[in-house]
């Protein structure tokens, strides 16, 4: 879960790391108030996403007028997924000397947290020479190892003067990874600025879903519960899809994610939805959703599921891939799927291009099937062979 | 698959008393994994399927000396579990439970490394011996993992537990066998991977060729391609699937799996088909080619043997 930039550097400030001077504000009147002091500004939109400055949501100002201008421009901005602009950091614009990177975050390799720092700050950190790079493991189950980052740095080319001011940051930064069971703590670039040091110029925690109940208090100082993940606003249908697959805590029929097709898909557990997912494209198919049902979600979802596709999707034709099941019973997840299409008023036999639930209980699903008229694909039948006549089926209904 | 586990494999279940939990010891037993305790702090003397349950793994191991632990308890408790299983010297943890702080994996693994203990999971539906013993509700009821596994000599390294019981129906719908199929996990950080699953089937005599399924996401694949390389090919034959091509077109958007999401220093799904084919892995275009590929693959080293 990605935190704002201004977030971030509170976080980062109050555990003593040199931040410019700033002001947080919401409309273009308060921007220019108090940014006369400064010789310059720089006014920054508060979004949940890096690449900023490419997508024009900093601007580089002088004066309090400039400030005001740029304050009313960003705001009347989106950010990248369209979601409207709502806060700016203003902050006193420093002339910067050089600028490094730190971050602190989990190498999967080493199956541990890490701290990084490259000689080169800025936008185009990841062309750096790996000889130059601190690289320091964080053993969760230890204190942080300050002499062994201070030695790394040192290695890494960081001259005697800036050593123990840079080794303070780069600490503070590995022990807010920790403390605050973050995924990602970024500082980049951090920038020597005449007359006043190193300063954190930008900064980025993403915090670990998983772990904000150990949280609370920064969960309710920043409001995070509301939060979403991040990335394009859901649409009408996924909205609805999460309400659904919270109508009760039995398995999962949900996750949907919507696309432009008309084969509605109802596919699972997650890997079998990846592979059904390309086996339809591959196949020529334009898939309307991409979801993910398992785990033995009860009739109740599948249903409620299923009529959420139907009615506001409005496929031609829906397609029930899903692989050998061992924990979902194929019935249940038949009858919802059929329920729901005498819910909508069409018949289950027109509707269902293919149904492949091999599995747990899938002579009932048969049986059941079978009484509407639709003869359902065994294992024998491969995901990539069901996939391929979901397609073939759907063209051909278009064509009659 | 010998040493990681066999049908003399002894398992403890912590957290057995769970819904979830007694359910797949019931589905073990029934299969003829040799179940021999449970651990629930302050349910100690009840039976679950007839399998005592302790107050402590120390008292467990005292009393039934278990060389396998299956975790299926919530996920703050965890790192607690796994360190007292680590700590009463339980060699393999095959670890059930999903969404743990990533903090707590890091932990329970560091730990694990230094006790040279083996860990599956965390987010592992199991891992199974067909024949032999099964761990974890891994192809669910006794009577549905004998339709979709059988006995024979190919190993299944899975990112995704669904698929790994998908598979080995496939493998087994053609008369190919399995030495084992483990559930590696859906999680970025996991203490066996996809290599240390090749690595543990090239080290076994009992595989003759290796399946992996991948999804976008995390760099296992990338590690898996660096060592073939290094070897100047892969030692046992390896037939890949990565599911999941059009996660590509959207970066940041979490599909499946917590780990399958293109995150920072995560690759795609092209670049993992790309990575593992120049490495000597035959990478397969559409899931429905496994069987050929195997029997295709599994039979050159046989010819090799002869």
């Amino acid at each position: 879960m990605r935190l704002y930039e201004w977030e971030a550097k509170q976080l980062l400030a109050e555990r003593g790391v040199p931040v410019p001077q700033h002001r947080l504000v919401r409309n273009a009147k308060d921007a220019s108030v108090g940014a006369d002091d400064w010789d310059a500004a720089i006014v920054k939109a508060q979004v949940l996403h890096g690449g900023r400055m490419k997508a024009g949501l900093i601007e580089m100002t002088d004066g309090s007028d400039a400030v005001a201008l740029a304050a009313k421009r960003l705001l009347a901005c989106s950010d990248r997924d369209g979601a409207p602009v709502e806060a700016l950091l203003v902050e006193q614009r420093l002339p910067v000397k050089q600028e490094r990177f730190l971050g602190a975050l989990y190498d999967p390799r080493a199956r541990m947290p890490v701290l990084v720092y490259t000689p080169h700050g800025g936008i185009d950190v990841e062309d750096a020479d790996a000889s130059a790079i601190a690289r320091v493991e964080l053993d969760p189950r230890q204190p942080v190892p300050e002499f062994r980052i201070r030695a790394a740095l040192r290695r890494a080319g960081v001259a005697s003067r800036d050593l123990r001011a840079i080794t303070a940051i780069a600490v503070t930064v590995a022990r807010t990874l920790l403390e605050l069971d973050a995924t990602l703590v970024e500082v980049n670039p951090l920038a020597e600025v005449e007359g006043r040091g190193w300063v954190a110029l930008d900064a980025h925690v993403e915090l670990d879903g998983d772990a904000l109940s150990r949280h609370r208090t920064l969960v309710e100082r920043f409001g995070l519960a509301e939060r979403g993940d991040g990335g394009r606003a859901p649409t009408a249908a996924e909205q609805a899809a999460k309400e659904v697959d919270a109508l009760d805590h039995r398995g999962v029929a949900g996750r949907l994610v919507e696309f432009d097709g008309d084969i509605a898909l109802i596919i699972g557990g997650g890997g079998a939805s990846l592979t059904v997912f390309d086996a339809i494209r591959d196949a020529g198919g334009r898939p309307s959703n991409y979801c993910e049902v398992g785990g033995n979600p009860s009739v109740l979802k599948v249903k409620a599921f299923t009529q959420l596709l139907l009615e506001q999707l409005r496929p031609a034709r829906i397609a029930v891939i899903m692989n050998v099941v061992s924990n979902t019973r194929a019935d249940l997840v038949a009858r919802g799927v059929i329920e729901a299409c005498l819910a909508t008023g069409r018949d289950p036999a027109e509707t269902i291009a293919v149904y492949r639930v091999p599995g747990a209980w899938e002579d009932e699903a048969r049986e059941l099937l079978a009484d509407y008229g639709i003869d359902a694909l065994g294992r024998e039948v491969g995901i990539d062979a069901a996939s391929r006549r979901a397609v073939e089926v759907a063209a051909a209904g278009v064509a009659a | 698959m010998t040493p990681l586990l066999h049908s003399g494999t002894r398992l403890l279940v912590q957290g057995i008393t769970g819904r979830e939990a007694a359910n797949f010891t019931r589905e073990c037993l029934d299969y003829g994994t040799r179940v021999v305790a449970g651990v629930t702090p302050g349910k100690g003397g009840e039976r679950v399927y007839g399998v005592r349950v302790f107050d402590t793994v120390e008292e467990a191991v005292a009393a039934t000396q278990p060389d396998a632990a299956l975790l299926s308890v919530p996920p703050l408790g965890v790192l607690d579990a796994a360190l007292e299983a680590i700590d009463a010297g339980i060699p393999l943890l095959v670890v059930i439970t999903e969404r743990i702080p990533r903090r707590d994996v890091a932990a329970m693994l560091a730990a694990a490394r230094a006790a040279d203990v083996r860990v599956i999971g965390p987010n592992s539906l199991g891992a199974i011996v067909p024949g032999a013993c099964k761990l974890g509700s891994i192809g669910g009821p006794a009577e549905d993992v004998r339709r979709a596994y059988s006995p024979g000599r190919v190993g299944v390294a899975s990112r995704s537990g669904g698929m790994t019981t998908e598979i080995a129906s496939m493998l087994t719908g053609a008369g190919i066998g399995q030495s084992a199929c483990i559930s590696v996990g859906g999680d970025t950080l996991i203490g066996t991977t996809l290599l240390d699953a090749y690595r543990l089937f090239l080290d076994d005599d009992a595989t003759d060729a290796v399946v992996t399924f991948s999804e976008p996401g995390g760099s296992q694949e990338d590690e898996l391609a660096d060592f073939l390389e290094a070897q100047g090919g892969p030692p046992k034959p390896l037939v890949c699937f990565v599911a999941g091509r059009f996660v590509d077109e959207m970066p940041g958007t979490r599909f499946g799996h917590a780990g399958t999401m293109v995150e920072a220093g995560g690759s795609t799904a092209r670049a993992k088909i790309e990575r593992l084919s120049r490495a000597g892995a035959r990478v397969l275009e559409r899931l429905d080619d496994l069987p050929a590929a195997v029997a295709a693959a599994a039979g050159s080293t046989r010819e090799e043997v002869a």
